[in-house]
């Protein structure tokens, strides 16, 4: 229920609908809070047992009113009520129950307790082993499941952002606003990152003065000064999930999930913070107890109790009784006592300690022994034996400084026995995360005003800044401590210690009685301090109850530590805008504009949109187009875009000798104005690239690679260049994108380039033999480089223009050559062309084929050292044996061919002891009039004229093909020289 | 994780290519005895210390600085960067 006369109700009225039902809420309160004021006491079932379940704390430590946010493909599961900012038209649902939240089908597992403790899974679902994947998994997927996706695109927009600071300060309790208001003062960069959506942290959930008033009223004068400084960044809303090494700092902001209308704005931003120190005041979370049927709606972590009650109003109950082991318990019973409440009952575990609130009742050194109301609490049991009539019973285990961050790099948290907590491992000073406040093991308010003070002002002092004075607070009094009683000795079937995973005491028993005794074994063994919540409120109590089992204290069993993320992070959010299309940037040629008027069909090749092939008018089927393209081009000339082939210009007087050691084979003695092919192999002896290389200089060359290997290349030259030969003078840098390059081939390639370049005569046959290159200029004195290479086999040119030319050059090709019907081809047809000649491409030189394979050894020169030269020699690779580069034709011409197909001997079966080769590359060869093959075969140049089988098991389908030169076209090569 | 460019300072560890063991500075004379051993180890065989290691980061989407880093493996604290090309002179 709601307190009337609490601020909050004076805000505006919210409407928000729950599991399909609608509610009322105030701006200012969270989902958890509203559901609270209305009464709603399950939000959900537990994880195993599919027990009923209430709001169980106020932050993001909560682990049992996990929500499904939002509806259709916006929709969110495993977001936390608690964390939850409501807003006008927010939709939530529970997760996890089959029916409805309160009858739930699945909640026979609670009766079958006994049978699935820890390890049950391990022990249950062995064998037999094939069932695990058809039968065993979805089964126990679908029942344990955490929330389900909506299995829909989320169209939402997120956004990934980067941010520098000299301090970033986490959290924006009493601790964190001191650290910056002293930081800011040095001039640094500050950065504040809090996760709720105001500013003040725990002080907003007390009633504690500072200064002789409210401490809302300090909070907000120090808010004020902050954002009155040119040097303070605040951001609320926004959770630091991971700490990276360096100083960096990974954030959640949730921009727009509090905003029902879906604007063009994020909805979240993954920010990543680089910073030089990091100040965390994190503060604490309290931890629970486990005691029989401590699960039941309406038992609460005490301090969110007190939370709700002093900051939104929102009462549980109104008979409490509060269950304690430590000085924090009391003041909740205070608070709530102040507010008109009704106190059943004070219970603390200790004895002997004097009573913290005189008009309170009380039972010292007591225990509760048993819990009654299953979809509520109704009453509870003491160890006295006495029964009290409650509706929500308000537990305090003790706090635990919240310290996940100070892990993230293995930092290992140390043991403080004097207020029963764990502390980051040498306070973080190597990470240069530097606890305050409650993160550091300070929880009376007039301690951590002083130690906050001490700690930052000696860090400034340490880093030599310009030192600030302290701030002179006076506060109201806390008083705390604390005692371990955290686990129960009776019923421990029915104790729970984790909530969202459903550990018992029992589990503990068991996995201590199994040998699965050290914290790391009992974590996966129970799965204690797993999923959503990471065991934020229950870890400790895990470890107290396997310490007494091991008969020894926490500081000795230890702890595991925490990993990022601190809380879930939705994967959209890590992908920003880097989904669908946008995954990676789409490069497109300089002849798209082109391509595209001609109705070009596209094909990613890397990160290259490269045209196809071009449908003309009446063509249904993708072969029309491409054999047309082949067949124009052989006959008369056709035009391709190039451009993709890495380009990389060389430059120094060392260049030749550089070459000669990227390349296998000599390029110093290679003349001006002349090109060569040649051939690189990696440093194991593999072949892995190859192109052309044109000397336009004494000292100057210009490299191609293939498309794929681009930056690949340009890595190894660099390699080359710095680590290997750093002697030499060469420079190299990338021109593939300063450059528009296309191929002209066919028998009127030269005619049409004569109509386009300048001074014609440069470029007969006699002037511009095969393997020429040089600089020239066309239509009319734009810059061009024209080489006289062929990957078609055809008489066959490539010309080079910078690239904002290269649009309206592929135009002016397309144009010209309208006299001698010149066509536009794409990547198929060139495919096909180069198939037919016998060059290789990616499909050959496939990073598993060495020189060898490909009939290329004599290109490895003897004479000089070069990447893979020693290696080349290997045994293996020089078999007489060895698989080597073939054409393969099918023997009845009608038959189709597939790339990938096994090559067997005749006669032979198809295993792989007589496996003796494969066809790499297949294309329908219309010069031909039926299909071709390059394939790899053992021996191949031996064996021309050979019939073998080519199998493909895949398609059961075997084809007798006859072994062939790889030159299906013009083996002399006579149509490029002519 | 932070590199600090001996030319550029702090860069971010998502610009670098990342390429191991530093030894690969030092490539076997071909010339030598055994080279076809030597260039097996060369090729084949890295360091993979728990603690300080020396390796090659690639600057790719920087200046293409070829970078010999000491790093602790470990605590991933780096100790020294330099450009790969000083070193080799020395």
């Amino acid at each position: 229920m709601r307190n009337s006369s609490h601020p909050i109700t004076n805000k505006q009225k919210l409407s928000f609908t729950f599991n399909g039902k609608k509610y009322f809420g105030y701006k200012g309160d969270t989902l958890a809070s509203a559901l609270i004021a209305n009464n709603v006491k399950i939000v959900g079932r537990s994880f195993k047992y599919h027990r009923p379940r209430g709001i169980f704390s106020a932050g993001s430590e909560e682990p049992n009113a996990l929500i499904e946010l939002g509806d259709g493909p916006y929709k969110e599961p495993n977001t936390r009520a608690t964390n939850i900012e409501l807003f006008d038209g927010l939709e939530g649902s529970s997760q996890n129950f089959l029916g409805s939240v309160n009858f739930d089908f699945m909640a026979i597992n609670d009766l079958l307790k006994n049978f699935i403790g820890a390890g049950f899974y391990y022990k249950t679902f062995m064998w037999p082993r094939r069932f695990w994947e058809k039968l065993y998994e979805p089964i126990i997927r679908r029942a344990a499941g955490l929330g389900k996706l909506s299995l829909q695109a989320d169209p939402s927009q997120y956004d990934k952002g980067y941010l520098h600071c000299d301090f970033l300060i986490i959290g924006s309790g009493i601790s964190g606003l001191m650290s910056a208001l002293l930081l800011a003062e040095t001039g640094g960069e500050v950065l504040i990152v809090e996760e709720d959506f105001v500013l003040g942290g725990r002080l907003n959930s007390e009633r504690l003065v500072i200064n002789g008033n409210q401490s809302s009223n300090w909070i907000r004068q120090a808010v004020k000064k902050l954002k009155s400084l040119k040097n303070v960044r605040i951001l609320n809303r926004t959770t630091v999930f991971a700490a990276f090494d360096h100083g960096i700092f990974a954030a959640i902001e949730k921009k727009t999930d509090h905003i029902l209308e879906k604007s063009s704005k994020p909805r979240q931003i993954n920010w990543k913070i680089y910073t030089k120190l990091c100040i965390l005041a994190s503060g604490a979370i309290e931890r629970s107890i486990a005691f029989p049927q401590n699960d039941r709606p309406g038992i609460m972590l005490a301090g969110s109790v007190r939370t709700y009650a002093n900051r939104f109003g929102a009462y549980y109950g109104q008979k409490i009784a509060i269950y304690t082991n430590n000085d924090d318990g009391w003041r909740t019973a205070d608070d709530l006592k102040n507010m008109g409440l009704e106190i059943k009952a004070v219970i603390d575990t200790r004895k002997g300690i004097e009573a913290l609130s005189s008009s309170i009742p009380y039972y010292l050194g007591q225990t509760i022994t048993k819990t009654y109301g299953r979809k509520g609490i109704k009453a509870i049991k003491l160890s006295s034996g006495s029964k009290l009539n409650v509706d929500c019973l308000a537990v305090s285990g003790g706090w635990s400084s919240n310290i996940h961050l100070t892990c993230h790099k293995r930092g290992k948290p140390v043991w403080d026995n004097n207020f029963k907590n764990f502390l980051s491992g040498g306070n973080g000073q190597k990470d240069k995360i530097i606890p305050v406040g409650a993160a550091r093991g300070i929880f009376e308010i007039q301690n951590i005003i002083s130690d906050t003070n001490r700690v930052i002002l000696s860090l400034i002092k340490k880093l030599s800044l310009s030192m600030p004075n302290r701030i002179t607070l006076t506060s109201s009094r806390e008083q705390y401590s604390c005692s371990l009683d955290l686990v129960s000795s009776s019923d421990p079937s029915n104790s729970f210690i984790d909530l969202q995973n459903d550990v018992t005491q029992k589990d503990i028993e068991l996995s201590f009685k199994e040998g699965f005794k050290s914290v790391e074994h009992l974590k996966r063994y129970s799965t204690l301090g797993m999923a959503t919540d990471q065991g934020k409120t229950s870890n400790i109590l895990g470890l107290a109850s396997m310490a007494k089992l091991k008969g020894t204290n926490i500081s000795e069993v230890g702890t595991t530590i925490f990993r990022p993320p601190y809380v879930p992070v939705a994967i959209s959010a890590f992908a920003g805008r880097s989904r669908g299309k946008d995954f990676r940037p789409t490069r497109l040629t300089p002849s798209h504009n082109v391509a595209s008027k001609r109705n070009a069909v596209f094909v990613e090749t890397g990160n290259w949109l490269r045209a196809q092939w071009f449908p003309e008018k009446g063509e249904k089927f993708w072969r029309q187009s491409v054999d047309r393209e082949v067949i124009q081009t052989r006959n008369s000339v056709g035009i391709c875009d190039v451009t993709t082939l890495g380009k990389i210009d060389i430059q120094g007087e060392d260049c030749s000798e550089f070459l000669n050691f990227v390349y296998t084979n000599a390029f110093a003695k290679l003349p001006i104005n002349r090109v060569r092919y040649g051939l690189m192999l990696r440093e194991d002896g593999v072949a892995y690239d190859d192109g052309t290389t044109a000397r336009l200089g004494e000292n100057h060359f210009i490299m191609t690679t293939t498309t794929a290997n681009a930056p690949l290349v340009l890595r190894n030259l660099e390699f080359v260049r710095q680590c290997l030969l750093p002697n030499l003078d060469v420079h190299l840098i990338s021109t593939t994108d300063s450059w528009a390059q296309y191929s002209v081939a066919g028998p009127n390639s030269r005619r049409l380039l004569q109509k386009i370049v300048d001074k014609p005569k440069d470029i007969t046959n006699e002037n511009f033999p095969f393997m020429a290159c040089r600089e020239l200029t066309i239509c009319g004195g734009i810059m061009a480089r024209l080489f006289r290479i062929s990957f078609s086999g055809e008489l066959a040119y490539e010309i080079a223009v910078p690239t904002q030319y290269g649009n309206a050059l592929f135009d002016a090709l397309l144009s010209e050559g309208q006299e001698f019907n010149a066509v536009p081809y794409g990547t198929e047809a060139l495919g096909v062309m180069r198939i037919e000649k016998g060059h290789v491409a990616g499909n050959e030189i496939n990073g598993q084929t060495t020189a060898q394979n490909l009939g290329l050894s004599r290109m490895i020169s003897k004479k000089a050292d070069s990447i893979g030269n020693i290696l080349s020699e290997r045994e293996g690779f020089n078999r007489s044996d060895i698989a080597t580069l073939s054409g393969f034709k099918p023997v009845q011409r009608n038959q189709k061919l597939e790339a990938g197909s096994h090559l067997i001997s005749a006669g032979k079966k198809p295993t792989m002891e007589n496996d003796e080769g494969w066809l790499s590359s297949v294309a329908f060869s219309p010069t031909l009039g039926h299909y071709i093959a390059l394939g790899f075969i053992k021996r191949g140049e031996k064996r021309i004229g050979e019939k073998v089988c080519a199998v493909n098991l895949l398609q059961n389908k075997t084809t007798e093909v006859e072994i062939v030169s790889p030159h299906f076209i013009d083996p002399e090569g006579d149509k490029q020289r002519g | 994780m932070l590199i600090d460019h001996p030319l550029l300072g702090p860069r971010d560890a998502s610009e670098f290519i990342y390429m191991g063991d530093a030894k690969l500075l030092n490539r076997p004379n071909w010339k030598s005895q055994n080279s076809k051993t030597k260039f097996l180890d060369y090729g084949y065989l890295r360091k993979n210390p728990a603690g300080v290691h020396k390796e090659l980061w690639y600057h790719e989407q920087g200046d293409r600085s070829w970078l010999l880093v000491t790093r602790n493996t470990v605590t991933h604290e780096i100790l020294k960067v330099e450009l790969a090309r000083d070193t080799k002179g020395k």
